[in-house]
């Protein structure tokens, strides 16, 4: 690595910020290694088009937070130059695509709780992100329709689609707990009626996926236990790989266009 | 790539209101459901619809290349069909 990791000054704010951005980059990012390998050129598109609604929220907040911070960062920094470690996205979002059942459960998971989440937070008390907030909202709400309809399918489908899809379920289970949690930063700003409080969302959230696992003949795991980490930058292995890939350009050419 | 035994839509998108469902292309899709939501991922990306419909491909009867001399022949003789023999007043403005 050739150019070195830019210091971010995490007030609440541009913490709570570059949270959401990361979630939105890295899952966008995992979307994005599915084109030209989806199972069908249908699909293909579909999960680039996903991907690249996510990489525009990630623009959009990342664009913010460099205004609010004001120390002369911009998007592309915040997303080219931070170490693994300054990452705060979920550590659901980071894992690797597997098999096409683990990228639409993952992608279920997650569009389910954005969904509500961005429909929350377009009464924010901040315009600009009650503005990001109605413009993701409607993309959320596709993520979730098309990847809802993918998970009836795969578990209400073969032995082997249903296979995959519960054990999708039981290995991406205790990651999303993370989804629900604030901490004393985010505390202030929920306050402050800046933000929500994500744990509101997880009774609604845990009926909407009930409510498709269940058709989709599947079972969510009993265990309660949830894994933490990824908010304050402890990863798992997945994300170094991942950041290596995407920052590749910009830390071997520092400053490069095209 | 393949798709095997997956069914054939063709899809139609009105770009307007007021326009009609016009033809654009084809895919393959499991269901009506997933081959609606497979026309607006490939179709409308660009903002070139308000509405989508979906046809399954075999549901579609069509004429045979080989008579068209039979089909569309005779009509090319009969210019006088169309609306051109007579002059349109300028009060009666765009037709």
């Amino acid at each position: 690595m050739a150019t070195a990791s830019i210091s971010v000054s995490e007030t609440p704010l541009v913490l709570y910020l570059l949270r959401r951005a990361d979630d939105a980059l890295i899952l966008g990012h995992r979307l994005s290694e599915w084109c030209g390998h989806a199972p069908a050129l249908e699909e293909d598109m579909a999960l680039a088009n996903m991907g690249l609604d996510l990489l525009g929220q990630a623009r959009e907040l990342y664009s913010y937070a460099a205004k609010v911070e004001g120390k002369g960062n911009d998007e592309d920094k915040f997303a080219y130059l931070r170490d693994v470690r300054q990452y705060r996205n979920l550590l659901l979002l980071e894992q690797p695509n597997g098999d096409f059942a683990r990228t639409m459960l993952r992608q279920f998971f997650y569009s389910a709780f954005a969904d509500l989440y961005w429909r929350a937070m377009m009464k924010s008390g901040d315009a600009t992100l009650a503005a990001i907030a109605a413009k993701s909202e409607k993309e959320s709400a596709y993520h979730l329709r098309h990847s809802s309809e993918w998970v009836v399918r795969l578990g209400d489908g073969t032995e082997e689609s249903h296979r995959r899809a519960q054990t999708a379920i039981d290995d991406l289970w205790a990651l999303t707990g993370e989804m629900f949690e604030a901490d004393d930063s985010e505390r202030s700003l929920i306050a402050s009626g800046i933000a929500v409080d994500p744990a509101t969302l997880r009774s609604r959230w845990l009926a909407m996926i009930s409510d498709v696992v269940g058709e989709a003949t599947l079972a969510l795991p009993k265990s309660d236990w949830m894994q933490q980490g990824g908010r304050s930058g402890r990863h798992s292995e997945h994300l170094g790989h991942l950041l290596s890939e995407l920052q590749s350009m910009q830390r071997t050419f520092p400053g490069a266009t095209w | 790539m393949a798709t095997p035994n997956i069914p054939l839509w063709e899809v139609f998108i009105r770009s307007r209101n007021g326009l009609a469902h016009k033809h654009v292309g084809s895919l393959h899709a499991t269901d009506a459901t997933l081959a609606l939501q497979a026309a607006r991922d490939i179709y409308t990306r660009r903002g070139e619809g308000l509405s989508i419909w979906v046809v399954p491909s075999n549901a579609i009867t069509a004429s045979d290349p080989a008579e068209k001399g039979m089909m569309f022949e005779p009509a090319e003789s009969k210019i006088y069909r169309h609306p051109t023999f007579y002059d349109v007043p300028d009060e009666v403005g765009h037709m």
